[in-house]
């Protein structure tokens, strides 16, 4: 279980107001730091386990694409690999 | 490894300081699934935490940035829901505080032959204001219950509610800024916006015919009071019958424009494929030969009052209740099973509180003998659509409207 938790007041910019959010423990593996990086710049981390384990690496490749090509998400393409890989590999179905 | 509750001791001074907090109480994924639909996602279920926005009661997280909290099935079994366990959604993370004293709209576009501005005091004294009850229903409801799930907001079945809306008709003021006949339809936007400025910002449009609707609202107050900050203060639009999506918060700017709107939010999403539902409101000038626009709500019930393998006293009647609702034509019938929809008794309607509304049904059942009983609710709209028993499938998980089926026992 992720237990580890952090409170981190997120403000975006002065005058703006993000929800308050516990920063999820995501799974050890290679690739997480990129997860970090880059998905949490948009969106909480807690929609990858939201959204599991019922994807598999297609489906979490169209997923991260879709964040890249729809969202303008500025992610390089050897973090959008790495990230796609650790998302099969940890919240992927069975 | 920390528990929950070192965390509250450790850091229950900074949560305060935040202005935020969450509830204590449950444990994590201690949300249970609804009683007779699928479950959620795994992960969806496991990180359900009941938490609490600042103002709100503890209401199930799905995401935390942007903010989507649903409403937790007991509040269902009222018409109105309260303004502070009314559900949350956003679709992106920069959020203003916007005040009731700084607050502008800016209505105009190239259909426009007057543009205008006006504040919040001018909105509520200038036009006639009005109240009706209406369900806001995020079109994502209940879609953590499709199977194949599809990705999104895994939501349960709390992405909804019903309010009493008070505001001016969005015709008096498009009337004031002069629409143009080549006006095709009206764009409307609100004060949130995107973190990268790649990101298409959240903008929608309406056909002119429901612009005109003379039930569309630019709403100020939810159940008596301002809307709630998470829902959209200090103005957000209101469009009784069609799904959330269009009742944009925090509303601050409203175009009319005399070509299609071609933003990502009515182009690439929020889209069901053609004749797949019985829809009878169709956005014609956003239609392509595969797809359409999410309009209206489909008809639906919840039963709000039960729990999967539930214990009742054969002899004694216990009561099934709940709530009906559908995209504006009103409800004309609840009608429940005990046996699993082999046969049928039509439960009692509550107080009719408009065609909008959330209508309440309830009914009592008298186990006759021993054994397991499948309670199911279907209700039925006054154009005669009613539940379906299989999911539609379709792409984006929209419209999710299968019957309960719970599974309880009669000892």
């Amino acid at each position: 279980m992720k237990t580890t938790l952090l409170v981190i007041a997120l403000t975006l910019a002065a005058g703006i107001v993000a929800a308050q959010e516990r920063r999820l423990e995501l799974k050890n593996g290679p690739g997480r730091a990129e997860v970090e990086a880059n998905c949490g710049s948009c969106h909480s981390i807690d929609y990858i386990e939201l959204n599991s384990p019922f994807l598999d690496e297609k489906g979490w490749d169209g997923e991260v694409t879709k964040m890249i090509k729809v969202f303008g998400a500025p992610i390089k393409p050897d973090d959008a690999k790495a990230i796609v890989a650790y998302l099969a590999a940890n919240y992927a179905k069975p | 490894m920390a528990s929950r509750r070192d965390f509250l001791k450790s850091t229950g001074g900074l949560v305060l300081a935040t202005g935020g907090g969450w509830f204590a109480g449950h444990a994590h994924g201690a949300v249970p699934n609804t009683p007779g639909l699928a479950p959620l996602p795994a992960g969806a279920t496991a990180s359900g935490d009941l938490e609490a926005l600042s103002g709100k009661v503890p209401l199930i997280k799905r995401s935390w940035r942007p903010p989507n909290y649903e409403t937790p099935l007991s509040y269902f079994t009222t018409e109105i829901t309260p303004n502070d366990a009314f559900f949350v959604r956003w679709h992106l993370a920069a959020i203003p505080q916007v005040t009731a004293a700084t607050w502008t709209l800016k209505v105009g576009g190239d259909a426009a032959t007057t543009p205008f501005q006006l504040n919040l005091e001018q909105l509520k004294r200038d036009f006639p204001a009005f109240e009706l009850v209406a369900v806001n229903q995020c079109s994502g409801n209940r879609r953590g219950l499709f199977e194949p799930h599809v990705a999104g907001v895994e939501w349960g079945v709390g992405a909804m509610g019903n309010a009493r809306w008070k505001g001016a008709r969005l015709k008096d003021v498009l009337a004031k800024a002069g629409l143009k006949k080549e006006a095709v339809e009206i764009v409307l936007d609100g004060a949130d916006g995107p973190v990268m400025p790649a990101t298409p910002d959240f903008q929608k449009s309406l056909p002119v015919w429901k612009a005109l609707d003379e039930n569309t609202m630019l709403a100020y107050e939810m159940n008596g009071e301002a809307l709630p900050h998470w829902n959209g203060f200090p103005v957000r639009v209101v469009v009784p019958g069609w799904t959330g999506t269009y009742w944009v918060k925090q509303v601050s700017t409203i175009n009319a424009v005399s070509k299609p709107f071609e933003g990502f939010w009515m182009k690439g999403a929020y889209r069901i494929p053609l004749g797949k539902f019985p829809i009878i409101d169709h956005f014609t000038t956003q239609m392509t030969d595969v797809n359409e626009p999410i309009t209206e709500m489909v008809v639906n019930s919840l039963i709000a009052n039960l729990a999967s393998g539930q214990r009742v006293a054969v002899g004694q009647p216990f009561v099934v209740k709940g709530m009906a609702w559908d995209g504006g034509r009103g409800i004309a019938q609840v009608d429940v099973s005990a046996d699993g929809g082999q046969s049928w008794r039509s439960a009692k309607l509550g107080a009719d509180l408009g065609r909008f509304s959330f209508r309440s049904f309830s009914i009592a059942i008298t186990p006759a003998a021993p054994g397991p009983m499948v309670i199911v609710s279907r209700a039925t709209n006054r154009a005669g659509a009613t539940q379906t028993a299989e999911l539609i499938p379709n792409p984006a998980g929209y419209h999710h409207n299968v019957m309960q089926r719970i599974d309880i026992n009669a000892v």
